[in-house]
C-alpha cells in the first residue's frame, strides 16, 4: 500500500465513522487557546499558535481548535475563558501567567472542561500547569557566549525581574564562565516583554559599555539588529528569528509547545489525562536549540551540542553545586543538584555577577 | 452649495434615527471589510452585535456586557459634566489607577484583618485617590492658568509608572514567589467586590454606574450648579456675569470626575481585574472620553454609548472564537463605528442647508 | 566610565523617532489642532514604510511611503474634525485604534521577513537621524519666518479672527493634519527599518503618546521640541546606560521624571503669561477647539 492509499483508506473509515449513529466521543474534541499577544507577534503567542497548528495537523478531524488573542490580563481575560468554556471546548490552554487567577476562577464552574495554564503556580482538579526550562537552552547559549566574547563581557536584557528570567540570566552565566573565567556579565531590565524601541536602546547601552555578545529575555529582534550594526552576535529568543542568520543570529532558543500540547490533547482524546505539573525541557523537546551557524567554530558548535545532548538526557543539571550566591553564601554544595522549588521562586544572582537584581 | 446651519433644537425622533443610522452605516461598511477578508459579512455582523445578547450563550453574555460596560458609564458620566461646562480633564485613566492603587492600598494594609468596615473604606479611598489626582490639574489651572487637558493627559503617564512601581515593589504580593502584582483581592472577602446577585453580572461598579447616570442627570437637569456648568459651557462670559465662579466649576468638575474615575479603577480592581499590575490601567479612561461624545454628553446617552461599545468588545471576541476572525479586524472595525458615530453626530447638531447665494 | 560623548550617540539614535513625531504634531497643534491619534499614525508608518523598503529593497523609498501612509491614514481624522465637527479629542482617539487596527490587519504578509540593512551616513549616524536634526531649524524658520507659518499661526491662535481676514482656516488645518501623519510616519518607520528591521504588530508600543508630551514640554516651538525629545529619550537611554554599568537605578521613578518636568514647565510657562500678562508662546489660543464658520 503506498501513501497514498493509505490516506484514501483513513479518509474512507473516517468517513465510515462520521457516517455513523454519533457517539458522544465521535465528536471532534474543542481545543481552545488563550494568547496575550496577538498571533503575528513573532515570539511568545506566535509560538503557542504553532503548537496549536501542530494539534490540529497531528489529530486532524478528531480536533477543532479556536483562539482569541491579544486577551489582556487582568478583568478581561476571565471573560474570554469562560466563552471558550461556554462555547464546547472541553481543553483549554491559557498561554500567560497573567491568566492563571482566571483560569483557575472559570475553572471552578466547568468541572468537566479540563484546562491548562502556562508558567504559573496554581492548580486544581482540572487544572493542570506547565512550563519550560528555559534555563536548559540558556546554559547552551551561554556556552557559546562565553567562548565567543573578545571582549569577555557579556550582555543580558531581561523583561522583567522574576524567577523565570533570573533562572535564565544565572545559567548562561554558569556557563559562560565554566569555559572562559574571565568573563562578565552585564544585565539591563527592559520592563516590557516586548518594545522594539526600548530593547534597541537597551542594546546599544549594552554595546557602549563593551559587551560583544547579547543574550536576551525579551521577544522582539531589535537587539539582534543593533548587534550587527555593532558586528557583535546574539541569539533568536522564543522563535529561530532565522531572518538573522548567520549572524549577528548565531543560534537560538526555541520555546516548542507542539510536543506538549499534542500529548496532553491525546491524554484527553484517551481518557488518561490527569492535573499535574509539567515542567519539560530539552529533554522532552519543549526547549530547542536553533541551528548554529557556521558564524560559530566548530569545536564550539561540538561543545554546545555535547552539553545541550546532556542535558537532554537527563546526565546533567544546569544547577549543579558548587555554586554561591552573589552575597557569598553557599547555595549548593559540590555535586548537589538544585530543587525545582528553588529555582521557581528564584530571586537571587549567583556567585561572579556583580549587578543587584532590582526590587 | 451646500452649508450648515446650527439647529436651536434637535427633534427627539433625529436624537436616535442618527445613531441608529450610523450603526447601520458601519455594519455596511464593516461588511465589506469583512466580506473583502474572506468572511462572511452577514454572520460576522449578526455575530458582533446579535449574539452577545441573543445568541447560545448570552444568559452569559447579557450579564457581562454590565460588567464590561460599567466602568465606562462610570467614569463618562462624570467627564460629560465637566465637557458640558467645557472643562476638559482627558486624564480620567490616571485618575482611575490612582484610585484603583488608594483603594487597594486599604485592603493591603489591612490584610488579612476581617471586618464590615474594610470595603466601604476602599470605596471612600478609590474616590479620594481618584478626586486628589484630578484636583492637581483643576489647582494648576486655577493657580497658574496652566491648561486642563494638557496636565491632565501628563498625570495619566505619571500614574502609569506608579503603578508599574507599586506592582514591582511596595505591594508586590510576598506570598507571590517573585511574580509583579499584588494580592488578589477576589480571594480576601472583606476587599471583595463580587457578583452582588449570581448570574447579574452586576457588582457594585454596576450600582455606581446606574446612580451616576441618575445622579448627573438630576445635577445636569435639575441642580442650580448643572445650570451654572451648561451656562459656563455657552457662553462662559455671561455665566462669569450672573456671578458663577469659574474656579469653583473647574475644581467641582475635575473634582467630580476624578472621583468617579478613581471609584471605577477601585470596582474593577477589587472585582473583576482582582490585583494591581503593571497593567492596572487598561484603556477605559480614555474609552470613556468616546463613550462621553458618543453619548452626546447626556447621562442616558452615555448608558446607552456604554452598552454599545461593550457590545462590540463581547461580539468581537465571540467572532473571533466562533469565526476566526483576527483581532484586528474586529480593532478596525471598532475604528470604523467611533468615525461612523462622531461623524454622524454632525447632523443632531447641524441641520443641511442649501447656501443662498445674493 | 560612561563616555558622555558615546552616550550622546545613542540618544541621537533613541530620540529620532518620538523626534519626528512631536516635530510633526507641534506644526499640527500650532494650527490649533490636538491630535491624539499619533500612535496610529506613526504604526502605519512603520508598517507602509516596512512593506515599501521590503519591496524595493530602498529603505528611501520606504521612508516617502511613510510619509504618504501618515498622512493617508491623518485623512479620516482631518475629515471628521474639520468637516463634520467631531470632537477632536474623540476622534484622535479613534484615530489610534483604527490605525493599530488596520497596521496589524495589513500588517500579516510582511511577518517574519527582514529589512535591507541601512547604509550609515556622516559620521556613522543614520541619514533619517540628521533629517530629523535638519526638520528643527527648518520648522523654526516655517513657524517664525514664513508667512504661510505666519497665517498657520494665526489659524491656531485665533481661528475666527483668521477666517475674518480671509484665510481659509480649514485648508491650512488638513494640510497640517496630513504634515503630521507624515512626520509620524516617518518616526514610526525609523522603528521598523532602521532599528528592528523587521515589521511586528504593536512595534511602536507608546512612542506615539511620549511625542504628545514632548509637544507640551516644548512649550509649542521647534528647539523646545528637540529639548524634549532628548530628555525623553536621555532618560530612557541614560537608565539603561547606568544599568549596563552596574549601576542600580529606581527605572520606574526615573521614567516618570520627565513627565513630572513637563507639568512644572507647562505650569511656569503658564504662570508666567498669567501674571506678567505677556503676550507668551503657551499653548495655541484655539488648541482643542472646534471651528466652524457662520459665514
Amino acid at each position: 500500500m503506498n501513501r497514498r492509499q493509505l490516506i484514501a483508506s483513513v479518509a474512507a473509515v473516517t468517513t465510515i465513522s462520521l457516517a455513523a449513529p454519533t457517539w458522544a466521543q465521535d465528536e471532534p474534541l474543542k481545543v481552545g487557546f488563550i494568547y496575550v499577544g496577538p498571533v503575528g507577534d513573532g515570539g511568545w503567542t506566535y509560538q503557542h499558535d504553532q503548537g496549536r497548528l501542530a494539534v490540529e495537523e497531528e489529530f486532524g478531524d478528531r480536533v477543532e481548535t479556536t483562539f482569541i488573542e491579544s486577551v489582556p490580563e487582568g478583568a478581561d481575560a476571565e471573560r474570554a475563558i469562560t466563552q471558550l468554556a461556554l462555547a464546547g471546548n472541553k481543553l483549554i490552554f491559557t498561554t500567560s501567567f497573567g491568566f492563571m487567577d482566571p483560569t483557575i476562577n472559570v475553572a471552578a464552574k466547568f468541572p468537566d472542561v479540563k484546562f491548562e495554564h502556562a508558567t504559573g503556580y496554581k492548580r486544581a482538579e482540572n487544572v493542570a500547569t506547565y512550563d519550560a526550562r528555559f534555563y536548559e537552552g540558556r546554559a547552551v547559549i551561554g556556552t557559546i557566549a562565553g567562548r565567543m566574547t573578545k571582549s569577555n563581557k557579556i550582555g543580558y536584557i531581561g523583561s522583567f525581574p522574576i524567577p523565570e528570567v533570573i533562572q535564565g540570566i544565572n545559567s548562561a552565566f554558569i556557563h559562560a564562565r565554566k569555559v572562559n573565567p574571565d568573563v562578565e556579565m552585564r544585565v539591563v531590565w527592559a520592563y516590557s516583554w516586548f518594545d522594539p524601541a526600548k530593547e534597541a536602546d537597551a542594546a546599544a547601552a549594552l554595546l557602549a559599555e563593551g559587551v560583544d555578545v547579547i543574550m536576551q529575555h525579551t521577544d522582539s529582534t531589535a537587539p539582534l539588529a543593533k548587534a550587527q550594526e555593532a558586528g557583535a552576535i546574539g541569539f533568536g529568543q522564543a522563535s529561530d528569528m532565522a531572518a538573522f542568520a548567520p549572524t549577528p543570529r548565531v543560534s537560538s532558543i526555541i520555546d516548542n509547545w507542539a510536543p506538549y500540547y499534542i500529548k496532553r490533547v491525546g491524554q484527553v482524546l484517551d481518557g488518561t489525562w490527569t492535573s499535574e505539573a509539567t515542567w519539560a525541557g530539552i529533554g522532552d523537546g519543549e526547549v530547542v536549540i536553533g541551528e548554529i551557524t557556521e558564524a560559530v567554530p566548530a569545536e564550539v558548535k561540538a561543545e554546545a551540542e555535547a552539553l545541550r545532548d546532556r542535558i537532554g538526557a537527563g546526565e546533567y543539571h544546569p544547577f549543579t553545586g558548587p555554586l554561591n550566591k552573589a552575597d557569598g553564601s553557599a547555595w549548593l554544595a559540590d555535586g548537589q543538584v538544585a530543587k525545582d522549588e528553588e529555582l521557581s521562586g528564584m530571586n537571587f544572582y549567583v556567585e561572579g555577577i556583580t549587578a543587584e537584581i532590582p526590587q | 452649495m451646500i452649508r450648515l446651519v446650527p439647529r436651536t433644537e434637535t427633534p427627539a425622533l433625529l436624537q436616535v434615527a442618527i445613531p441608529l443610522l450610523a450603526v447601520l452605516a458601519t455594519m455596511l461598511a464593516g461588511g465589506i471589510l469583512f466580506g473583502v477578508m474572506g468572511y462572511d459579512p452577514v454572520a460576522a455582523i449578526k455575530t458582533i452585535f446579535w449574539d452577545p445578547l441573543f445568541g447560545p450563550a448570552a444568559s452569559y453574555s447579557r450579564p457581562q456586557l454590565l460588567v464590561k460596560a460599567a466602568p465606562l458609564i462610570l467614569i463618562a458620566s462624570g467627564l460629560a459634566v465637566g465637557f458640558r461646562a467645557g472643562i476638559w480633564n482627558i486624564g480620567a485613566e490616571g485618575q482611575y489607577i490612582v484610585g484603583a492603587i488608594t483603594g487597594a492600598a486599604v485592603a493591603l494594609a489591612a490584610y488579612p484583618a476581617q471586618g464590615m468596615w474594610i470595603f466601604p473604606a476602599m470605596v471612600v479611598a478609590g474616590a479620594a485617590g481618584g478626586w486628589a489626582w484630578g484636583m492637581v490639574p483643576a489647582l494648576l489651572r486655577n493657580w497658574f492658568g496652566a491648561s486642563e487637558i494638557l496636565v491632565s493627559l501628563m498625570l495619566v503617564y505619571v500614574a502609569q509608572r506608579i503603578a508599574a512601581w507599586m506592582a514591582f515593589g511596595p505591594m508586590k504580593n510576598p506570598e507571590g514567589f517573585g511574580f509583579p502584582g499584588s494580592r488578589n483581592l477576589q480571594q480576601y472577602p472583606p476587599a471583595s467586590n463580587p457578583e452582588l446577585v449570581a448570574g447579574t453580572g452586576a457588582h457594585w461598579g454596576v450600582v455606581a454606574a446606574a446612580a451616576a447616570v441618575l445622579a448627573t442627570w438630576f445635577l445636569m437637569s435639575r441642580h442650580i450648579r448643572g445650570f451654572h456648568l451648561r451656562a459656563a459651557g455657552l457662553a462662559p462670559r455671561a455665566a462669569r456675569f450672573a456671578g458663577v465662579r469659574p474656579e469653583t466649576l473647574v475644581a467641582f468638575c475635575l473634582g467630580l470626575s476624578g472621583a468617579l474615575a478613581g471609584m471605577a479603577g477601585l470596582f474593577e480592581v477589587a472585582g473583576p481585574a482582582g490585583q494591581i499590575t503593571d497593567k492596572v490601567g487598561v484603556g477605559y479612561g480614555f474609552t470613556a472620553i468616546i463613550v462621553a461624545f458618543l453619548g452626546r454628553l447626556h447621562p442616558v446617552g452615555i448608558l446607552l454609548a456604554g452598552l454599545l461599545l461593550a457590545l462590540t468588545y463581547i461580539g468581537g471576541e465571540l467572532a473571533q472564537l466562533t469565526m476566526n476572525l483576527p483581532a484586528a479586524t474586529v480593532q478596525v472595525f471598532q475604528g470604523m463605528l467611533l468615525f461612523f458615530l462622531l461623524g454622524f453626530d454632525l447632523l443632531t447638531r447641524y441641520r443641511i442647508a442649501r447656501r443662498i447665494t445674493a | 566610565m560612561i563616555d558622555p560623548v558615546a552616550l550622546f550617540v545613542l540618544l541621537l539614535s533613541a530620540s529620532t523617532p518620538i523626534l519626528f513625531a512631536a516635530l510633526g504634531e507641534l506644526v499640527v497643534e500650532r494650527a490649533g489642532v490636538l491630535n491624539l491619534g499619533v500612535e496610529g499614525m506613526m504604526i502605519t508608518g512603520a508598517l507602509a514604510g516596512f512593506a515599501a523598503a521590503y519591496h524595493t529593497g530602498n529603505p528611501f523609498v520606504g521612508f516617502a511611503a511613510a510619509a504618504l501612509g501618515g498622512a493617508l491614514i491623518a485623512m479620516p481624522f482631518a475629515a471628521l474634525t474639520q468637516f463634520l465637527l467631531s470632537n477632536q479629542v474623540a476622534s484622535g482617539l479613534a484615530l489610534t485604534l483604527f490605525g493599530l487596527g488596520l497596521a496589524a490587519l495589513f500588517g500579516k504578509p510582511m511577518e517574519g521577513v527582514k529589512a535591507p540593512a541601512m547604509a550609515a551616513g556622516p559620521l556613522g549616524l543614520n541619514w533619517i537621524v540628521w533629517l530629523g536634526l535638519l526638520m528643527v531649524p527648518a520648522i523654526w524658520w516655517f513657524l517664525n519666518r514664513s508667512r504661510t507659518g505666519l497665517v498657520l499661526r494665526g489659524v491656531g491662535e485665533n481661528h475666527d479672527a483668521a477666517h475674518a481676514l480671509g484665510y481659509d482656516v480649514r485648508r491650512v488645518r488638513i494640510a497640517a493634519i496630513a504634515f503630521g501623519g507624515a512626520m509620524a510616519g516617518i518616526g514610526g518607520a525609523f522603528i521598523s527599518i532602521a532599528t528592528v528591521l523587521q515589521w511586528t504588530e504593536g512595534m511602536t508600543a507608546g512612542a506615539g503618546w511620549i511625542a504628545l508630551a514632548i509637544v507640551v514640554f516644548s512649550n509649542w516651538t521647534a528647539p523646545g521640541v528637540l529639548a524634549g525629545a532628548w530628555l525623553f529619550g536621555g532618560v530612557t537611554v541614560l537608565q539603561l546606560r547606568l544599568q549596563a554599568a552596574g549601576v542600580r537605578v529606581p527605572v520606574q521613578l526615573l521614567s516618570m521624571a520627565p513627565y513630572l518636568a513637563t507639568i512644572i514647565v507647562l505650569v511656569a510657562i503658564s504662570a508666567r503669561q498669567k501674571f506678567s500678562r505677556r503676550a507668551g508662546t503657551a499653548a495655541p489660543g484655539s488648541l482643542g477647539q472646534d471651528f466652524h464658520a457662520l459665514r
